[in-house]
């Protein structure tokens, strides 16, 4: 990135230069990626075929691609030192921020609306939802509390089995189920937390990653209790005041209820907007907590905990909380999975299910609400959009990740809210 | 000393495996006053402030706080947030610790976490915004900007802390600490990194605390036109142990002292060039 520090125009022998080490670190690369391929020759055999000229190509785009990078930037960096440098007008963003938001809540209300006979839409968009919920669980814990969390998925998988063993074996409901499968999750926050109080970044990291797979190998290797690698099956679904998205004529049935015509459709629908409901009570949740003592003090101990000490503020709690309101908001998360899936199994709370929702809160920017939503559809619309290019899809996904972090190193949006501003005498405080 | 003592301490030792930081010190702190404590590098200031204000347990010795309403409190048997919260000492540091992503106004209302978290109920009636809250929030808020306005502060209140000037940093950690209502304010080097116009306006500030706002002040401080321009009382420490005390004109000429930071070469004017 040598280049992007330099704001003169380039000679050519260095354009050149700078361009050919660009195609031979592409060609090293390129070797393995693309000139060497294996292909099924029957039986056992793999036979490895070359590409050069694949690869010959390869290079050759890196080359003339480096080349016009370097135009382009100059032809920004010229633009920019002919602008003068404005200060950031954080009022304006925020207000703007506001805008999108209710924007997007608008759109999200809409999508069952635009694609309602399409089930594949509506089932990617429920998804995306889940994971806008685990990331604006896991903000409090990485990006307002600033605690390093790799085992986040184990309080997703706590509330995930909670409700099924609740419903399956108790025959509890969704709705009396989440409560409880939230506070056993806070719970597990709480037995995860209290450990963990002296340690901090990488340490901490290393327990929570220990932690999460703890409970996987847990939920694998005990199998009277959880069903083991089997998983629990026929979950039961969500039902709307007693009443059940089933066909016509079998108990409690809405579309009876309703004198409506029946359609799977519908229980699609009503998950898509129960997930909704669900993230955006979380996000109202959150939101509340940052601006209350709670919430200031987590970004206080992330920012400085021994000053914290200093002031008075019992740490132990702050932390406490933060790790039992993040389980807590996981927890609520799996008890949708749960009854969305029908089926759990350990395999659906590996630690790249951590990873993915730890990489939603960095990619969205530490603490922000909306980038968590941004990173969502980013993190889990690729791989989907990816489907068609088969193979090259991870590398799709793993390049979207390296120019998020080449362009906005603090995340999609590193913009911090203050959650208090004096506006002047008698100014009402946001 | 002819006021009953805030502070007293008595036998202090820390020890670090076979280094002796704090070596056996006795102190009294009075009332409404401002007692500088100085000394060579190493020479235990910095420990003794942690082993007041609970962030070291000390090998042996007594710290006592003598409370005016909660009555004698033992510091050293407190967890350092007690230290502020129970006996109302509350320290600043020698590397600023303000919460750098934080504006200033943040920063001041989360020293009054405690009164506010009371009010908020486990977050319940804040979530729900009940009047009660409320009205703490706003008397939290009131408070932070009269510390602002009293410490001149006002121009930088939505400031992000850690992006304003050296020397406002430190007010700024200063108005924080008072935000949560000291009786014994400990500095730990304030003056570190001033200039001398902003080294002056400390020496103001901390007159004006002592005098007005009846903040006993405990200084830790290297610059010697600080210390001796505002000190009532000076302690002087060397190898964890006090070698002199007493008023700054004494201390500026006793040979301890002078010894402690010169070597043996002991001539008064050195001292005095030293100090300024």
């Amino acid at each position: 990135m040598q280049a992007a520090a330099t704001t003169h125009a380039m000679t050519l022998p260095q354009r050149l230069k700078d361009a050919f080490s660009v195609a031979f670190i592409a060609l090293l690369l390129g070797i393995p990626m693309i000139g060497l391929t294996t292909t099924d020759e029957g039986g056992t055999a793999l036979k490895v075929l070359t590409r050069w000229p694949a690869l010959a190509l390869f290079v050759a785009i890196c080359f003339v691609g480096r080349l016009a990078l370097q135009v382009v930037r100059e032809a920004l960096a010229r633009r920019r030192a002919r602008r003068p440098a404005k200060a950031p007008a954080q009022a304006g963003s925020s207000r703007l921020l506001t805008v999108i938001g209710w924007a997007g809540v608008g759109a999200a209300l809409l999508v069952p609306v635009a694609f309602s006979d399409n089930r594949y839409a509506v089932d990617l968009a429920t998804t995306v939802l889940i994971y806008v919920m685990l990331g604006w669980g896991l903000n409090v814990v990485v990006g307002l509390a600033g605690l390093l969390d790799l085992g986040y998925v184990a309080f997703y998988a706590v509330g995930a089995y909670t409700y099924a063993l609740l419903s399956t074996q108790l025959g509890w409901s969704f709705w009396q189920a989440l409560p409880v499968a939230g506070g056993v999750a806070a719970f597990f926050g709480v037995i995860l937390g209290y450990p963990t109080l002296r340690l901090r970044g990488d340490y901490l990291a290393i327990v929570t990653l220990g932690f999460g797979e703890i409970i996987r190998l847990i939920l694998v290797n005990w199998t009277s209790f959880s069903g083991g690698p089997n998983g629990i099956s026929e979950i039961p679904r969500p039902g709307l005041f007693g009443y059940n998205f089933t066909p016509p004529g079998s108990e409690h049935s809405i579309a009876d209820l309703l004198q409506i015509d029946y359609s799977p459709m519908q229980r699609l629908f009503f998950l898509y907007y129960l997930i909704l409901a669900l993230a955006l009570l979380t996000n109202l949740f959150v939101r509340g907590m940052r601006k209350l003592p709670t919430g200031r003090a987590w970004e206080a101990v992330r920012e400085d905990e021994i000053a914290c000490k200093a002031l008075g503020i019992n740490t132990t709690h702050i932390k406490l909380a933060a790790f039992a309101i993040g389980a807590m908001l996981g927890g609520f998360a799996g008890v949708f999975f749960a009854a969305r899936q029908g089926f759990i199994s350990p395999e659906s709370f590996t630690f790249s299910e951590s990873a993915i929702i730890l990489a939603i809160v960095v990619l969205g920017g530490m603490g922000s609400q909306m980038g968590v939503v941004l990173a969502s559809l980013v993190l889990v619309l690729l791989p989907e959009l990816g489907r068609d290019f088969a193979q090259y899809r991870m590398l799709l996904f793993g390049a979207a990740m390296v120019l998020i972090m080449v362009w906005r190193p603090g995340g999609i949006l590193a913009h911090r809210a203050p959650t208090l501003v004096y506006t002047g005498p008698k100014g009402d405080q946001a | 000393m002819s006021r009953q003592a805030l502070l007293s301490v008595e036998n202090l030792t820390m020890r670090f495996g076979g280094l002796t930081a704090i070596d056996d010190l006795s102190l009294e702190v009075p009332h409404k006053a401002i007692t500088g404590i100085i000394g060579p590098n190493g020479a235990g200031k910095t420990t003794f402030f942690n082993c007041l204000t609970g962030f070291y347990k000390p090998t042996s010795g007594s710290v006592v706080m003598h409370h005016p309403v909660r009555g004698p409190v033992r510091l050293a048997d407190l967890p350092s947030h007690k230290v502020a919260r129970v006996a109302q000492v509350v320290r600043t540091f020698q590397n600023i610790r303000l919460f750098a992503n934080m504006t200033v106004l943040e920063n001041l209302v989360v020293a009054q976490h405690n009164a506010l978290q009371k009010a908020s109920v486990f977050s319940l009636a804040g979530l729900l915004r009940l009047p009660s809250y409320r009205k703490a929030a706003d008397q939290a808020l009131e408070r932070a900007l009269s510390w602002l306005t009293r410490l001149k502060l006002m121009e930088f209140v939505n400031h992000p802390a850690g992006a304003l000037p050296y020397g406002t940093q430190r007010r700024v950690e200063i108005a924080r600490a008072l935000c949560v209502n000291p009786i014994l304010l400990c500095l730990d080097e304030p003056a570190a990194g001033l200039n001398p116009k902003e080294s002056a306006e400390l020496n103001e500030l901390l007159l004006y605390l002592c005098r007005e706002e009846d903040v006993s002040i405990l200084l830790i401080e290297h610059d010697m036109s600080v210390v001796m321009n505002v000190s009532d009382h000076i302690c002087v420490l060397n190898y964890g142990r006090k070698i002199a005390e007493g008023a700054p004109a004494d201390i500026r000429v006793n040979p301890h002292v002078v010894k402690a930071y010169l070597g043996e070469d002991d001539l008064e004017d050195d001292m005095a060039a030293a100090g300024a």
